[in-house]
Formats: C-alpha cells, structure tokens, sequence
C-alpha cells in the first residue's frame, strides 16, 4: 500500500477510498427485474470515513446501493475497484482465508435475521464461536455471558421458531456479538419490527456501543433510525454518497434531494406517532 | 368351491407364501443396500451439483453445465437400459454382472442421478440470508455445508430421500430379469408368466405395504422434525 496509508494513528478507524462496484443488469440485487441487460452501477466512487465508536448511518432509498456498500465491508459484495480499509487491515487486498479469518471480528445483523432454525438460541450463538475455534468450555461461558447481554437468558433453549420478531434480532445480535467484533453492520436490522421493538433493539444497540465501544454501522431507510440512533449519516443517491455529516446537521439543513425528502415526509408525522406504532 | 374361495385358500396357503417370505427379504436386502448407495452418491452429487452452480459456494459455470448435463441424460434413460448399461461395471466392482449383488448397484445407479437432483433442489430451498449470515461470521465453506445448508433442508431433505426409496423398490422389479430375485420377480414369473393370479396378489399387496410404510415412516420423520423446530 501507498506510504502516505502507513500511518494508522491519525487516521479514521474505517476509510472508504474510490469504491466502485457494478452488477450484471440481468441477476443484480436490487435491481428491477425488467432493467436493461446493461451493467448497473450501484456504488459510484465512494469516500467514507467512520470513527471507532461512532454509531454511523446509512440511508437512502431503496435501490440507492447502501446495502450493498454495507456489504462491500465485509465482501459478502465484491467491490470492483477502490479500497476499504478497518483499523490496520486492508479488507480489499485480504486473501481468502485472511477474509474468513477477519469477518470474525466483523459482526452483521439482518432485515430478516437468518438465523438457523435447527438450532437453540444457544447453539445459534455458539455456531459463530464454533467458527471462531473456540474451546468448548470458553463457548458454554460466552453463550451464556452474550444472551445475558441481549436479556434473552431465560431463552436459551427455545429454537427460533418460537421467538417474537423482537427476540429474533437479539439473537442475531447475540450471534454477531459472541466473537468480540471490532465493527457491528447493520443491513435493516430493525425495518421488519414492530416500532416499539425496533426501538428497543435500537436502544440495545446503543446500550452496547456505549458499554463496548463498538462501531455500528447502520444501514436504513427510516429516518427515525438516524434520528433516534446516529450521531453521523451518509446520504445515498443511485449509487452516490450526495450528503455526508453529522445527524444533526443533515437533518436540520438537508442538501439532497434524498434527504429533502426524508426530513420533509418525516415533518409530516409527529415523531410520537412512530413510537405509538403507525408512523412508519 | 367357488372360484373365488380357491383363490382365498390358494393366496393364504404355505406354498404360496413359502415363495413369498424369501422374495419379501429379498426385496428388503435389495432396496437397502441400493438405498444405502443411493443415499451416499446422490448426497455427494447433489453438494456438488450445488456447490458449482453459478452464484453457489464455489461456481464452476462449464463443469456445472456439463456434470447437470450427464445427471440429467442419465435420468432420461428408461431403468431397464441404465441396468442393462451399468451391469458391465458391476462386473468390474464385484466379479459378477448378473445376481441380487450386481442388481443393487445396478439399481443404486439408476435412481441416483434423479436423487442427486433431488438433494440439489432441497438445499437450494434453505434462504440465501442464512448462508449469507453464516459467510459473515467467517463460516468455512464445509462449515456452511455441514452446519447450514444440511440441518436446515433436512425435512425437505428427507421427504426428498423418501420418494426416491420408493422407486428405488418400484424399479427392484425389473431386478429378476437378471437374477436379482425379490418381490417384482415373484410377480413377474409366477403372476405373469404362469397365470398364478393369487402369487401376483400376494406380491404386489406386500410391495404396496412395503411403499406405504415408508412413504408414512419418511412423512412422519420430517413432521416430527418440522415440529421440534416450532416451524
């Protein structure tokens, strides 16, 4: 890597350099079934600098490529080109089984949990320390250690089938938290509950990133997230980041047409009506 | 007497099931071990039918196409033209082309493409986002396999295996041509060919509770399954 890179210490703990990424326009994710058969471009030169600690949001709607961005942290999206950088390692320029090896230290929640049906709450939490390599006895008292974090203790031996939404996601934080992250993604990870539960699974989030320390990382297309969540926000457009700064002030003087329109539906509702549970 | 009440004693009657028991074990033996086969082979094409499909854990777009295609002619040949073709191979794995021995893999061979595609659609039912969520804790690409896709589909996996048993035992049938004897045999020589209606009674009424028992075995395996799981 360049020399001028070397140097971690002043550096923001997450850098984004020139990322582009493209999709075949026949099988793209996100991308409507009836576009053209041409490529897509669905990130377009991409700088994003994100602090150690900080609780950064990515917003935009849907099809603006911010999943996709998420998902280019951990490469489950291979970038075309550009480079990404977490702490000292080079996410971009990792081989394979270095790539394996770091995505332990990244967790990831999602929209729909995933988690696995065939296992307890338990033995969902003890699959990322069993990835991990984790000895038998240290998995038993991290499982344990973990669901008391998420309060779902009590739980333990319930499989997901027979969970509440809310419930489901803890586990998935739970599973993405076992192995001690440096970084927590969040692809949605709250739009598929009920408001109440989604601000407590946010509130959660917040209790752990203060308690840890942990960077969150959280993609959305609700600004009550933001609002309730970020202290800082990027604001994507077709692929674009169009607006990038603290939560306050993108919300307060919004530049981009995205945002515009965000702050302006969001003005049209009371905040209350979304923790009352018909805003959204 | 009547007709039909020589019939009665003739299908209740030693001699006839003097033929029968063996054949029923027979049957029993063959499917097995074919099954066993079966189950071993189709598993490890299926994964690799999966696995080298494109967007799949390891895509191999060329030797996708060509290994679907070989799977694919295979399950187009009628049973009886597969046997006749996989006898010679039998010959060179146990010495033999013809007997119960080179009748299993004969048989094996012939559901084992159309398990395989079996296997292959019941892993490919397992959401995307779990294998994705499973890539994001740094999952091995066996660990995903093994702890994933496998537990997950094991309901549909096992409806799947069910089916596939079953005619595995329809095709044991055409077995007696080559020596292979069981139930299907029975039928076809003594029901068939000599008219002994109450033997081909006999027979297929045993087939038929064999293949209800393990249509009702495999239903009632993957409910309990489906069940533990609260799905």
């Amino acid at each position: 890597m360049t020399e001028a890179l070397t140097d971690t210490k002043a550096q923001p703990f997450i850098q984004i350099r020139n990322l582009n990424k493209t999709f075949a326009g026949r099988s793209g994710r996100g991308v409507a079934a009836n576009a053209t058969p041409q490529t897509v471009e669905v990130l377009k030169d991409i700088n994003l600098d994100i602090n150690q600690g900080d609780i950064f949001g990515i917003v935009g709607f849907s099809g603006a490529g911010k999943s996709t961005l998420l998902r280019c942290l951990n490469r489950l999206e291979e970038p075309d080109s550009g480079e990404i950088r977490i702490g000292d390692s080079v996410i971009t320029s990792l081989s394979h089984n270095e790539l394996l090896a770091f995505r332990r230290k990244l967790g990831m929640i999602f929209q729909q949990f995933n988690l696995l049906d065939s296992r307890t709450v338990a033995r969902n939490v003890d699959f990322s320390l069993s990835v991990a390599r984790k000895s038998k006895a240290a998995r038993a008292a991290r499982v344990t250690e973990i669901l008391d974090l998420v309060g779902l203790s009590d739980r333990r031996d319930f499989y997901p089938g027979q969970l509440s939404g809310g419930q489901k996601q803890r586990v998935g934080i739970a599973r993405a938290l076992a192995n001690e992250p440096i970084v927590l993604l969040s692809d949605e990870a709250t739009s598929a509950l009920d408001p109440q539960i989604a601000l407590s699974v946010l509130d959660l989030l917040i209790d752990i990133n203060a308690k840890l320390g942990l960077t969150i990382i959280l993609v959305t297309h609700q600004l009550e997230v933001i609002k309730y969540a970020c202290r800082h926000v990027a604001v994507l457009e077709n692929g674009r980041i169009v607006e990038k700064g603290t939560t306050q002030d993108v919300l307060t003087n919004p530049q981009s047409d995205t945002m515009k329109v965000f702050v302006k539906v969001n003005n049209s509702m009371t905040s209350d009506t979304w923790r009352e549970g018909e805003g959204i | 007497m009547s007709g039909f009440e020589d019939f009665l004693s003739d299908l209740f009657s030693l001699k006839t099931w003097d033929v029968i028991w063996p054949a029923i074990l027979d049957t029993l033996v063959m499917t097995s071990v074919s099954t066993i086969l079966m189950a071993i082979f189709g598993l490890a094409l299926g994964t690799v039918l999966l696995v080298t499909r494109p967007g799949g854990l390891r895509p191999l777009r060329v030797f996708n196409v060509i290994f679907g295609g070989i799977i694919d002619a295979l399950r187009s040949l009628p049973s009886m033209v597969i046997i006749i073709l996989t006898l010679p191979l039998a010959k060179i794995i146990i010495g033999r082309s013809w007997g119960p021995g080179a009748v299993m893999i004969a048989l094996a061979l012939t559901c084992t493409p159309m398990f395989a595609r079996m296997v292959e659609s019941s892993f490919l039912e397992v959401a995307r986002g779990k294998i994705e969520a499973a890539k994001s804790i740094g999952a091995r690409n066996w660990e995903i396999l093994l702890k994933v896709i496998l537990p997950e589909s094991l309901p549909g996996l096992i409806r799947a295996f069910t089916i596939a048993i079953i005619a595995l035992i329809s095709v044991t049938a055409i077995a007696g041509w080559f020596g292979g004897g069981g139930l299907g045999d029975v039928a076809v020589r003594y029901g068939y060919t000599r008219f002994l209606t109450h033997m081909l009674v006999a027979a297929v009424a045993v087939l038929i509770i064999i293949v209800e028992f393990v249509q009702v075995g495999g239903e009632a395996w993957a409910k309990h399954i489906v069940r533990k799981r609260h799905l």
